[in-house]
């Protein structure tokens, strides 16, 4: 067992760290997070600093300690963090590399890496959510086109997104699993309207989106008709153990800001307040030990079962620092102006994205522990 | 970074394993419940397999390894449920004559004023006059109580925080076992989301704690050490209590392997003065 870094990586780190220290200072003040064009260009405008410094290509070829290290050092400093970007460079992005065709590579990855196209993910439907596979957006072949009606949810970016990884199903006889295409669609095509789904952290984070007849050629298709479960599956598990090293040293940042905020308001001088604040920062060193471990896995190219492990925990800890931080702040934290209390709005859909807390729990007892298959 | 375990660590702990289930098999923790006291020949064969000396540098007679080692050694000491005082016993070799080799018994007066195993003991550390004997929770440890406490070595916490790990481990393999064997309704238990989902929640504690445990163990850091112990605990504790409630009414008899875990937890959770002292650390550690 061994948590020291190797001299390359080390180098890396500091070479990083003073770029960071130059480039940051320079970089224009956040746009509000309801101005979505000014999003867009904000968070590409960062990809390609970070492509023209040589570091674009971290979530795609570095090993996972060093994007363990990009992560961490860059989350450190306050740099942006992927945002728009993020369905590009950690999902579309990997999968086009590993089941696109020469062609589709050279046409949809370097304008990801140069921080010129956004992507955007139509995966979820209204009437599948955790249960995926039970998509319905369904596709038929015409000519060199394939037709596409129904919905998507939870799409992300999608009022500025140049392109959406759509599922859609292409055989409805097939079993549910079997009979999905995975095709890259362009978001200016006709037939296809984005209507912004407020959250209920009053911001419209999300859209729905809509298909009526929408073309897209066959070309766009990645992978083989049919075999797009498959496609998908190959990369959701890419970000191998790194999915929340920003997340957790953010969090361990915020809390060192909610002792320091106890101390001036003096919420300190009671115990069982600064006692959960001491059993929060044991919980998140955990955290940022098994993100370790979880990566040292990775690195010894065991496929990591590690992350619905790590997604329970980390999603309800999360949760839990933002409701010690409501007792932080005491009636405060009723403002919505008041650091935090919008975090820990946005901290509630962590239990539900990305497969809910109780459907990882079933994956858990099924596939690690191999418990029975059940309702 | 290669935070896994070498393959010495591996073999280490499977040897450790095998040590155990020949010497201390699920029988002879039966035997012992039923005839509480110190096994002096199981004492020995550990001493022999370097159990207590393991951390000994070679040139004192030692078996020269680090606090890694040690962690993995007592964490299937947690697993097996081994009774005695062995981390007394291990943090003496090399300073009481014959602990290393296992001839000598050590006890301490631990930070919340008990001692275990006094009556056993040849040789206590730490004031224990006007020691009173307590009728035990859990039979395979009995407890003195004693005027005062005496400071707790981080070590110690941290060999705790592995034995708490071992049972963690073990009670969410002995709830899976049960789960997918027992049937109600026509199905396995373990078919039944609810069950599931207490498994499930016995792992991610255990994986937490797992990983918190080995770092403190490389680092050897205080704040590190107070973590992970909070979070073996935790692991180790509600782990016992979910083990038990999947046993269903089997879990609440006697004969049930599973009470002893939650009553070992419960004493190790207990020792260096519980848990509010690491909370309190780690608290500073937010403002330092």
């Amino acid at each position: 067992m061994d948590l020291t870094y190797t001299p390359e990586e080390d180098e890396f780190r500091a070479r990083l760290r003073e770029w960071l220290g130059k480039v940051l200072p320079t970089l224009p003040p956040k746009p509000s997070p309801d101005d979505w064009p000014a999003r867009r260009a904000y968070d590409l405008g960062w990809q390609r600093m970070l492509y023209d410094a040589g570091y674009a290509h971290v979530h795609w070829d570095a090993s996972p300690t060093v994007r363990l290290i990009f992560l961490e050092e860059t989350e450190k400093a306050g740099a942006p963090y992927v945002g728009a970007g993020f369905v590009g460079l950690l999902h579309a992005g990997p999968t086009i590399a590993a089941e696109g065709s020469e062609e589709q590579r050279a046409r949809w990855l370097p304008p990801i890496l140069r921080g010129e196209e956004v992507w955007c993910q139509g995966f979820s439907e209204p009437d599948a959510g955790s249960d995926l596979a039970a998509l319905r957006t369904r596709a038929r072949r015409d000519g060199d086109d394939y037709v596409v009606s129904g919905s998507k949810i939870w799409t992300s970016h999608a009022e500025v997104a140049d392109w959406c990884e759509l599922l859609v199903r292409t055989n409805p006889a097939a079993p549910k699993h079997r009979g999905i295409t995975w095709l890259a669609m362009p978001m200016d095509a006709p037939g296809i309207t984005v209507r912004p789904l407020r959250t209920l952290a009053g911001s419209a984070e999300f859209a729905e989106v809509f298909l009526d007849e929408v073309r897209i050629p066959v070309a766009n298709r990645v992978g083989d008709e049919d075999d797009g479960w498959r496609v998908t599956m190959v990369t959701l598990s890419f970000e191998r153990g790194t999915a929340f090293v920003g997340e957790v040293v953010a969090c361990r940042r915020v809390l060192r800001e909610l002792a320091g905020e106890a101390r001036k308001n003096g919420r300190w001088d009671d115990p069982v307040l600064r006692r959960r604040l001491g059993r929060l920062n044991a919980q998140f060193r955990a955290l940022w030990r098994l993100t370790q471990w979880n990566v040292s896995e990775a690195e010894s190219g065991v496929p990591g079962v590690g992350s619905s492990v790590f997604k329970l925990r980390y999603s309800q800890a999360r949760q839990e620092l933002y409701d010690t931080a409501a007792d932080v702040l005491g009636a405060d934290c009723l403002d919505l102006d008041r650091p935090w209390m919008l975090d820990r709005l946005s901290s509630l859909s962590y239990t539900i994205a990305a497969g809910t807390s109780q459907i990882q729990q079933n994956i858990v007892a099924e596939r690690i522990l191999g418990l029975p298959k059940g309702r | 970074m290669k935070f896994q375990l070498t393959e010495d660590q591996r073999a280490l702990r499977d040897g450790v394993r095998q040590l155990l289930t020949r010497r201390f098999d699920a029988e002879a923790l039966r035997a012992a419940v039923d005839a509480p006291g110190l096994d002096r020949g199981l004492w020995r064969a550990l001493g022999e397999a370097g159990f207590f000396a393991l951390r000994l540098p070679e040139a004192d007679g030692g078996v020269g390894l680090g606090l890694p080692e040690a962690v993995l050694a007592f964490e299937e000491a947690g697993r097996a449920l081994l009774p005695g005082p062995l981390i007394a016993t291990h943090l003496a070799a090399g300073e009481v004559a014959g602990a290393a080799e296992g001839e000598t018994v050590v006890a301490a007066v631990d930070g919340s004023g008990l001692v275990e195993w006094l009556a056993e003991a040849d040789v206590v550390r730490g004031d224990a006059a006007g020691a009173v004997p307590l009728r035990s929770v859990d039979p395979l440890t009995p407890l003195h109580r004693v005027g005062g406490g005496a400071a707790v070595e981080p070590v110690a916490v941290l060999l705790t925080a592995a034995e708490q790990l071992g049972t963690a481990g073990r009670v969410c393999e002995l709830a899976v076992q049960h789960a997918r064997t027992r049937e109600q309704f026509g199905q396995p238990i373990g078919a039944f989301q609810a069950v599931k989902h207490l498994c499930a929640g016995m792992l991610v504690r255990t994986e937490v704690a797992r990983a918190a445990v080995y770092a403190a163990a490389v680092t050897a850091d205080r704040t590190d050490i107070a973590a992970a112990r909070l979070l073996a605990d935790e692991a180790a504790v509600l782990g016992a209590r979910d083990c038990l409630q999947v046993h269903g009414g089997m879990g609440f008899t006697w004969e049930s392997e599973v009470h002893l875990h939650l009553k070992r937890a419960w004493v190790r959770a207990r020792r260096g003065g519980a848990s509010t002292e690491s909370e309190e650390l780690l608290a500073a550690d937010l403002v330092a």
